[in-house]
């Protein structure tokens, strides 16, 4: 019988050199004699170990990891196709590495151990149980198991899930509704919905089938991030196939119901992932953010009514509809339920994607998880939820990962996403850097976003040259504010976030 | 608590929204009334008003500057920010909808703070050169920092900004200066929802958001038709009129009425003394709701031009030079050389043309003149070339000679049919109110053998375009309407309540032959057979249908057929009667419905009263004091006919160009040389003038007061602001003459004129110049039964009863291709050239339209081995011009296409004397012609330019001698 050996095909896997590395165990495998049979699986997130190589054996599948192309021969001699031992790559079983078997891998818990284009190993692991699920359920009582689970929006905004499903189900019927799933993955630090799309697309797409049955959509599209070719080619080949095998189409699994699904590829603009300038670059048009009311699940894609998700939201629902809204529910603290897909990178040892139960302390993530800084130095300031969200100091790391805690502090969570950063930073720097990104990728709508971005860098550069010390502070902060209470949507808005929080907890950095 | 119903604007009388006051957000047409209190004023407003709609209704005044009532809400300034009880934030008020027991704060402390610091935002960026600046005195940026108290700017005047963008200055009428841009995109969405060409865009993103037109290409370069709707949104000077650059800032303004197409929009007209520097257009106008085009914003020189005729002239023979006398002279003259016409070939040798330029007054006056002083009924009117099919077929099946809807009918159709008509070009203002429900998803079918441009109106729909050979419309319309009958889709309980059944039955027996089905006709038509059921069914099936056509319907040996086929058509399918539906002619010059209306036809007296009727007869005779001849007079083929014939000596023609509008040139020509006295009254030296020997200056629609009546039937007023060149209004110039005649008239105002109309004319019993200064406007019939106008005909029944279906046998016409003349050409507008050209050319207009050209298909011109600006001779029947080539293929091999704006074209030289059965409108449209390449002018344009060149000569001063006008002594 051939030996099962498994090469991931996921992107972080791909840079680090896995083609290359499947290339030469296929190679070895030859001159070998040796029967083997080479899965390109899914990426299991742990990063700093890819690309990891797994073995199937007898007592499970033998991890080794980081492989480098220059490693394989001396994995082939050490046994690599017997999952034999004596190599330094060699991790043991890959469901025992304690970075993966603390976690909690509610939706991810078929990443890196499933070829992700095969519906039958989908199904093998408990895929589209959640979609027959939803199948038997009226519409309602698909809202009702989503708002039971407590899921919220995994985009950023938190927004409960259900609450959104049940207004577009609550829009008369007889027209034309949507769902499009945002993925146009941005923040920096973020991976998450990437890992899903490459990983584990089936999921994706049974997750906005079921929101189709459940608010009455025939149509989704997947808008994805244009700088994701690997998700793009298998998420365009996994549609094909669920399309070919009854998952998606005129008559989704013999229902009589129809779900198609598209997916478009991004304008190539951080602005396209605020949901609105997403609809209406869906359409055709500029990214130019709209102003609401209307709401999108009211007036959304071509002014029908649309659910519009994050990746990561939709993943999260055959779970639900699988295991039950309680099932997830029993999850998480507070108003935060469930899990969430941290996302640890920038300077870290080991960066990847932690599902942990919300409640969890960001120290915890950093320390047991991320085991301090890639650089080896002291950690000066993480920053959580993207670029638009606040740096936080030390003091502030034993907060739980809970949206109404981190809110508290004047922080979010976003969409998991936690940079690093070592005691090396200039936070100066990084709060103009806050206010540069805004220039850059402001859509230009709204005055305090679009002038406010380019004077608040001035003002810094002022500030950093050691001008006018009082009066500058006090602009900034007027400018801040303004930009807060004043900008159309969250990029404006939240781009004050990380300035003010340099200008709270590293005052010192900001002014020469 | 102050109540809104909003649009408080439901039918006319009803006082509607200050048209002076921005109001922000569009209104909601909603019934539902949602109360809120806005700084502790309680207000009720229609559900879907935005709170800063509400609040400017309950005069509170919240700051903006991206947002203006005829734009949908944006939401990009954030000036307009606004507290609301119970709601975090400070939420934009032109994008938040008003809520039921909401509670508004629109000034606190705070809210001051957040408007000032983005006002500073606003001014980093902003040139201070206020004082130098031509919005100086009108600039919403200004008076918002004024408003939120802007005093300093910290962040100073040295980061980055757009201080240094380059000014385009190509279009002709307005300059665009970017430095001055606040980016809050008025101007693009204006093109957008408004015009709807969506020539404008925002470019770049973030600081580098910057306005450009297409891809960044200079204004005139792009696909700006240079309406001047974004010129009008803008807030500041980066897009301003080049007459404010030059002339400041106006200081009074008149609402008035544009003078060129039958759409009729309202301006004000912006002065500075008797300067006019603006034309701007007036959002409380009906028909234009503060829309325009680029004839009535901007092309309003020529009133000023110096080739205004300016003094009145006369001339014994048409090669001696002009003679400049005075008024008094000029007028004895000409009723001198009438009464002796008379005497020597008899009452019935002399005639007139009123003008379908001119207003409803003078209009009346000159067929009054004709009928009551010169003795008989040879008036007739331009819309004998135009519209006189439209008459006759309308007046035939339902009972009137107009139009059933007003425009903003359009807005409920759910298919409209657009015949024969090119609304982008020759009705702009109405083409975007098409477009905007095309937008909105409504179904366009064309019936024209040249794609249009509203069948790429952008975000529309995908129209149907059935691109039928000229000359065949009838086959098409009976083709569809067979379609209707036989599949079904008739709408029985219309025809049954509301239809004769002698005539249905008729009607429907024939209609329903094999004979009459696509697939038999598509031979004729050309058009594939399903594809004209599917037209048929598209219409047929929608709940409001509505059909609009213009002169490729009218213009046709069947032109009266044809109108009547339409009107079959939309009867069958009972899309007559109610918003959203009807019969539509769009009318080519401002006032062809209104001349119609005053009785300038032959046959009928104003309201288009036949003179066959003794009562009607002795209503007008008790009334002018006159015996009215009971025999129709001449028409204008026939004058020309009778004049070559020797029994037609003298005509009076005002404001009409009928040496160049009317067909066969040379016949014209012929007829006006056979002519003993020409007396012309224009603007112009036009071309029929130079056959005159009396020319009678003219005022234009800028110099007197009076009324047009546009295509939907409305009379709005005109109003004058500025004194007549020469010193008369035209209606003093034909009382002045009817005074020598000896036929006293006696107005000191156009008002009496009008009391004088509604007193003889039972659909205008109601109108008088105090109703219409208090509605703004009326749609005729005005009477008792509908004293504040009609806006939808034939609601409950039509003027006749029963409307009666005609049947419209199909008919070729004798305008045949053959061997000799393989082509058929048919003719059509252009947007920035208005009619005979006499007044657009004289403006900058012509940037855009120098010469007119002939398009031909790409495979007609390469078997000709014709190559774009090619000369080409193109050759009728009648007669030869000379044109340069484009290649085009919009329409179908077979067909080619030209304008008729430049006289030296000679466009009408080849058009034939073949006209409508029924009216004798000529047939412009179906003219069969070869085309070949040529080195040099046809004969006649070598003739016309010596004819020309002579003519002007003959009116140099010097060639005659001068004398000072004198006006008071007639008025």
């Amino acid at each position: 019988m051939a030996t099962r050996i498994y090469v991931p095909c996921e992107t972080t896997a791909l840079s680090m050199g896995a083609d290359e590395v499947a290339g030469l165990i296929v190679h070895y495998a030859g001159i070998r004699g040796v029967d083997i049979e080479l899965v390109r699986n899914g990426s299991r997130g742990l990063f700093w170990l890819e690309p990891l190589v797994e073995v199937e054996t007898a007592t499970g599948r033998i991890g080794y990891g980081p492989v480098e192309p220059d490693d394989i021969p001396g994995l082939v001699e050490a046994g690599l196709f017997e999952g034999q031992s004596d190599h330094p790559r060699f991790l043991g079983p890959v469901a025992d590495i304690p970075y993966l078997k603390r976690q909690q891998r509610l939706t991810f818990s078929r990443i890196g151990i499933t070829d992700p284009l095969s519906i039958a190993d989908y199904r093998a692991h408990g895929g589209f149980n959640g979609l027959d699920k939803a199948l038997l359920l009226s519409p309602q009582a698909i809202v009702d198991e989503v708002k039971a689970s407590g899921l919220r929006g995994r985009g950023g905004a938190a927004f409960p899930t259900g609450i959104k499903w049940q207004t577009v189900h609550d829009e008369p019927w007889q027209q034309q509704k949507y769902i499009v799933c945002n993925a146009d993955e941005g923040d920096s630090g973020t991976f998450a919905d990437r890992l899903v799309m490459e990983c584990d697309p089936y999921m994706l797409i049974e997750g906005m089938a079921i929101a189709g049955l459940a608010v009455g959509a025939t149509q989704g599209f997947i808008y994805l991030r244009s700088e994701y070719p690997v998700a793009h080619r298998i998420l365009e080949n996994a549609i094909h196939r669920a399309e070919a095998e009854g998952y998606l189409g005129d008559d989704v699994r013999g229902s009589g119901r129809a779900f198609h699904l598209e997916v478009r590829l991004a304008a190539g603009a951080y602005i396209c992932g605020e949901e609105t300038s997403l609809l209406e670059s869906l359409e055709g048009k500029r990214g130019l953010v709209r102003a609401k009311p209307p709401l999108p699940a009211i007036k959304g894609l071509f002014g029908q009514p649309t659910v519009v998700n994050n990746v990561l939201s939709f993943a999260a629902v055959p779970f639900i509809l699988a295991q039950g809204g309680q099932a997830y529910a029993d999850y998480g603290m507070g108003k935060s339920r469930g899990t969430l897909p941290i996302q640890l990178a920038g300077n870290i040892r080991q960066g990847g994607l932690i599902e942990l139960a919300f409640g969890v302390s960001l120290k915890e993530i950093l320390e047991d998880f991320g085991g301090g800084t890639f650089s080896g130095r002291p950690m000066k300031a993480v920053q959580v939820g993207g670029p638009l969200m606040a740096y936080m100091p030390e003091s502030q790391w034993d907060t739980p990962m809970d949206y109404e805690a981190f809110g508290q502090l004047g922080a979010g969570i976003g969409h998991g996403g936690v940079v690093v950063f070592d005691d090396t930073v200039d936070m100066g720097e990084q709060a103009r850097f806050a206010m540069e990104f805004c220039t850059v990728e402001s859509c230009g709508k709204c005055t305090p976003c679009r002038i406010g971005s380019v004077r608040g860098v001035e003002v810094i550069d002022r500030l950093r040259a050691g001008e006018n010390r009082e009066a500058n502070l006090a602009l900034l902060e007027d400018l801040c504010e303004t930009m807060v209470d004043g900008s159309l949507c969250a990029m404006g808005g939240m781009t004050p976030f990380p300035v003010q929080s340099v200008m709270k907890h590293f005052p010192d950095d900001l002014t020469a | 608590m102050l109540h809104y119903y909003d649009p408080s604007k439901t039918g006319p009388g009803m006082s509607g929204p200050n048209p002076d006051i921005d109001y922000g957000t569009p209104p909601s047409t909603s019934e539902t009334l949602v109360s809120l209190s806005i700084d502790g004023t309680d207000i009720a407003v229609p559900e879907g008003t935005s709170v800063l709609r509400a609040a400017t209704l309950a005069g509170i005044n919240i700051p903006k500057l991206c947002a203006s009532d005829n734009l949908e809400a944006f939401g990009s300034c954030r000036l307009c920010a606004v507290e609301i009880e119970g709601r975090r934030g400070y939420p934009a008020s032109c994008t938040t909808p008003v809520s039921e027991g909401m509670a508004v704060t629109t000034q606190t402390g705070k809210l001051a703070k957040l408007r000032r610091n983005i006002m500073e935002l606003y001014i980093s960026d902003h040139p201070l050169d206020c004082l130098t600046c031509p919005a100086n005195g009108n600039c919403e940026l200004q008076d918002m920092a004024g408003a939120v108290g802007l005093r300093e700017v910290r962040y100073g005047f040295e980061g980055e900004n757009h201080l240094d963008a380059d000014v385009d200055d190509s279009n002709p009428y307005f300059s665009f200066d970017p430095s001055k841009c606040i980016v809050c995109s008025r101007c693009v969405r204006a093109c957008e929802e408004v015009q709807g060409t969506f020539a404008l865009t925002i470019e770049g993103r973030g600081f580098d958001s910057k306005v450009v037109a297409s891809q960044n290409d200079p204004f005139m370069d792009s696909e700006c038709v240079s309406c001047g709707a974004c010129v009008q949104a803008c807030p500041t000077s980066t897009l301003m009129e080049k007459s404010v650059i030059d002339a400041g800032q106006p200081e009074h303004s008149v609402v008035t009425t544009c003078a060129y197409c039958g759409v009729g929009c309202s301006f004000k007209a912006e002065m500075k003394g008797d300067q006019l520097v603006r034309m701007v257009p007036y959002k409380g106008g009906d028909a234009n709701h503060g829309h325009s085009c680029v004839k009535g914003r901007f092309a309003f020189g020529y009133a000023t031009h110096k080739d205004r005729i300016k003094e009145p002239m006369i001339r014994d023979s048409i090669n001696d030079p002009w003679k400049v006398v005075s008024w008094d002279e000029a007028i004895t003259f000409s009723a001198k050389k009438l009464r002796d016409t008379q005497a020597k070939y008899g009452r019935e040798s002399i005639g007139g043309i009123t003008s379908s330029r001119c207003t409803n007054e003078e209009t009346y006056l000159v067929q009054k003149l004709i009928r009551a002083a010169f003795g008989n009924n040879n008036t007739d009117t331009c819309a004998r070339v135009c519209h006189s099919p439209t008459g006759f077929g309308l007046k035939t099946t339902m009972g009137e000679s107009a139009g059933t809807q007003t425009f903003d009918s359009v807005m409920k159709a759910d298919t409209m049919i657009v015949i024969g008509a090119n609304p982008t070009d020759a009705h702009p203002v109405f083409a975007s109110q098409m477009r905007k429900r095309l937008r909105q998803g409504a179904k366009l079918i064309v019936i024209d053998p040249r794609r249009i441009d509203l069948l790429k109106t952008p975000h529309g729909t995908e129209g149907i375009h059935l691109p039928l050979r000229p000359g065949t419309n009838v086959a098409m319309i009976n083709a569809l309407a067979h379609v209707v009958v036989t599949e079904g889709l008739e709408d029985k309980a219309f025809i049954e309540s509301r239809c004769d059944p002698k005539h249905y039955n008729q009607w429907r027996e024939f209609i329903a032959e094999e004979r009459n089905s696509p697939e038999a006709l598509e031979a004729i038509t050309g058009v594939p057979a399903d594809l004209v059921r599917q037209a048929a069914r598209a219409y047929g099936e929608a709940g409001n249908g509505a059909i609009y056509y213009g002169l490729g319907v009218t213009e046709h040996s069947q032109g009266s057929t044809m109108v009547m086929g339409i009107a079959n058509l939309a009867m069958a399918t009972g899309n007559i009667g109610r918003e959203g539906v009807g019969v539509n002619p769009l009318r080519g010059q401002n006032n062809v419905q209104g001349s119609c209306d005053m009785g300038s036809f032959p046959h009928e007296l104003p309201g288009y009263q036949h003179v066959g009727d003794p009562e009607v007869r002795a209503r007008f005779q008790d009334d002018w004091g006159v015996t009215i001849d009971d025999e129709p007079g001449l028409r204008i083929p026939n004058m020309f006919d009778a004049a070559i014939a020797g029994s037609f000596k003298a005509m009076y023609v005002q404001g009409e160009d009928i040496a160049q509008s009317d067909p066969n040139t040379q016949h014209v020509e012929a007829a006006l040389s056979a002519l003993d006295c020409l007396i012309v009254q224009d603007i112009f030296l036009n071309e029929t003038a130079k056959y005159a020997h009396v020319l009678l200056p003219g005022s234009t629609f800028l110099e007197k007061n009076g009324t047009f009546t546009n295509a939907e039937r409305r009379i709005n007023r005109v109003r004058k602001v500025m004194a007549p060149v020469a010193g008369l209004e035209d209606w003093e110039v034909t009382m002045a003459l009817s005074n020598a005649l000896g036929y006293p008239m006696h107005y000191n105002h156009p008002s009496d004129i009008m009391d004088e109309i509604a007193r003889l004319t039972p659909t205008f019993t109601g109108v008088s110049y105090a109703k219409l200064d208090e509605l703004g406007s009326i749609q005729w019939p005005c009477n008792e039964a509908h004293p504040d106008g009609t806006p939808t005909m034939h609601t409950l029944d039509f003027p006749i009863g029963k409307g009666r279906f005609a049947v419209t046998e199909y008919v070729a016409s004798e305008e045949k291709t053959n061997r000799r003349f393989p082509l058929l050409l048919t003719t059509g507008r252009i947007l920035s050239q208005y009619n005979v050209g006499a007044q657009t050319r004289r403006t900058r207009n012509s940037e855009w339209h120098h010469e007119d050209v002939l398009e031909i298909h790409p495979s007609d011109a390469e078997l000709r081995g014709i190559r774009e600006g090619d000369w080409l001779g193109i050759t009728s029947r009648v007669g030869q011009t000379v044109l340069r080539a484009r290649i085009s293929d919009r329409m179908l091999p077979g067909v080619v296409y030209t304008t008729f704006h430049h006289p030296g074209s000679g466009a009408n030289v080849i058009t034939t004397d073949s006209s409508d059965w029924a009216t004798n409108c000529p047939e412009y449209k179906v003219t069969a012609v070869q085309v070949e390449k040529v080195s040099q002018p046809s004969e006649w344009q070598r003739h016309f330019e010596q004819f020309d060149q002579r003519q002007l000569g003959l009116l140099k001063p010097g060639a005659g001698h001068a004398e000072p006008s004198d006006a008071s002594a007639l008025k």
